[in-house]
């Protein structure tokens, strides 16, 4: 007989409950099943109420994230195996409503984003460039590892302050304002200063550190932040020193 | 219980947040220590000025500084103390690396040379102290 695992799995019904309580599954322990493909197994022959986000399985539509074992993860990326002999406990993602079992409202995420506007700035010119914006490899390496964000919100998840404090626009908002900060075509820095150097925004966090380590695409949040922290320090020093300078 | 209803749903689930959520994970215990350490640093800083201020006033306030600082519960609160400094600066230079992106001749400086860098900075000053102390 094959191996098998128990997934316990969070289940919150609104139309039943008040609070989730945890629902166990026994599915076979297959090598190649990614978490992801044992709550399919779940849907299509134990229990079709179960609900859950997922859609590429390959790691790059950022839908699938839930909480694995305590861990903020995608579920397409984290194989049953690494949790032999189980039980492996399958929880929404923390830090957001939960609007049905494993199911998270992401509405917070998606009105904080466009408040930093990620997307190339040209001044005031907002009619398309009539040549290409050429850039040099080194250019693209400033910006590359922070434009590999899925907005698969486990940064969200795994960060203490986003918990806290409502406003906190969050690692992935601000490490994206920095992925077009440090892009040599873009000319926004200015307008996003407004957003980020503010205690909602980068000085809202405290560097727990936790951002970098969930993020399943190497983008370090945490840096970003950090980072620009230094620059919104530097610029607010040189206007307070050459205020002639500033604009 | 009641159940909190919000305006575009009926019912979402909003888990509360523990006083303790620092407790249960050892990343966040570390962080919060870090936070307190701070206190510590602050503590620092005054037990230092008020040395200053003792010698400035003549040897009989700094006998009177000695004697406080020998005390064995300024003696414990001061040895709590330095621990907290050494993880308040080793924490601290950990993480620097990630904060600072440093550019020579166009590559990248490593992150172990930047805490290096921190690292040697610490241990030059404290020779310079311990120099100015011991000679």
């Amino acid at each position: 007989m094959a191996d098998r695992i128990i997934l316990q799995v969070s289940r919150y019904r609104p139309e039943r409950e008040l609070e989730p309580t945890t629902q166990e599954y026994e599915i076979p322990l297959n090598e190649e099943w990614a978490v992801l493909d044992g709550l399919n197994h779940v849907k299509d022959t134990l229990d079709g109420t179960l609900s859950y986000r997922w859609s590429c399985r390959m790691g790059i539509c950022g839908s699938c994230g839930m909480t694995v074992n305590g861990e903020p993860r995608l579920t397409c990326a984290t194989f049953l195996t690494d949790y032999r002999p189980g039980p492996i406990r399958i929880e929404p993602l923390h830090n957001f409503p939960v609007i049905r079992d494993l199911v998270v409202e992401i509405g917070d995420f998606m009105r904080k984003l466009p408040q930093v506007k990620p997307w190339l700035i040209h001044g005031e010119d907002t009619a398309a460039p009539q040549s290409e914006l050429l850039q040099t490899p080194a250019d693209l390496d400033e910006y590359k590892q922070y434009s590999m964000c899925i907005n698969c919100m486990l940064c969200y998840s795994a960060c203490p302050i986003v918990g806290l404090e409502e406003d906190f626009l969050g690692p992935a908002a601000i490490a994206l304002a920095q992925r077009y900060n440090l892009d040599s075509r873009d000319e926004g820095a200015d307008e996003r200063l407004d957003v980020l150097s503010t205690a909602a925004g980068v000085w809202g966090c405290t560097f727990v550190g936790e951002c970098t380590k969930a993020c399943p695409k190497g983008v370090d949040p945490a840096g970003a932040i950090q980072r620009y922290k230094l620059t919104a320090a530097t610029d607010s020093l040189r206007s307070f020193l050459m205020p002639w300078r500033s604009s | 219980m009641s159940v909190r209803y919000t305006e575009f749903h009926p019912r979402w689930y909003r888990p509360p947040m523990s006083v303790f959520w620092w407790a249960g994970r050892r990343s966040y215990l570390i962080f919060v220590l870090r936070e307190l350490s701070s206190i510590f640093t602050a503590w620092s800083v005054v037990f230092l000025l008020l040395l200053v201020h003792a010698v400035s006033e003549g040897s009989r306030q700094y006998r009177q500084f000695l004697n406080l600082s020998s005390n064995p519960w300024m003696l414990t609160l001061n040895v709590i103390t330095l621990a907290f400094l050494v993880f308040h600066a080793v924490t601290w230079f950990n993480l620097a690396p990630q904060a600072m992106v440093v550019r020579l001749r166009g590559n990248r400086v490593p992150r172990s040379a930047i805490a290096g860098a921190h690292y040697a900075g610490w241990a030059l000053l404290s020779a310079l102290a311990a120099w100015l102390i011991l000679r």
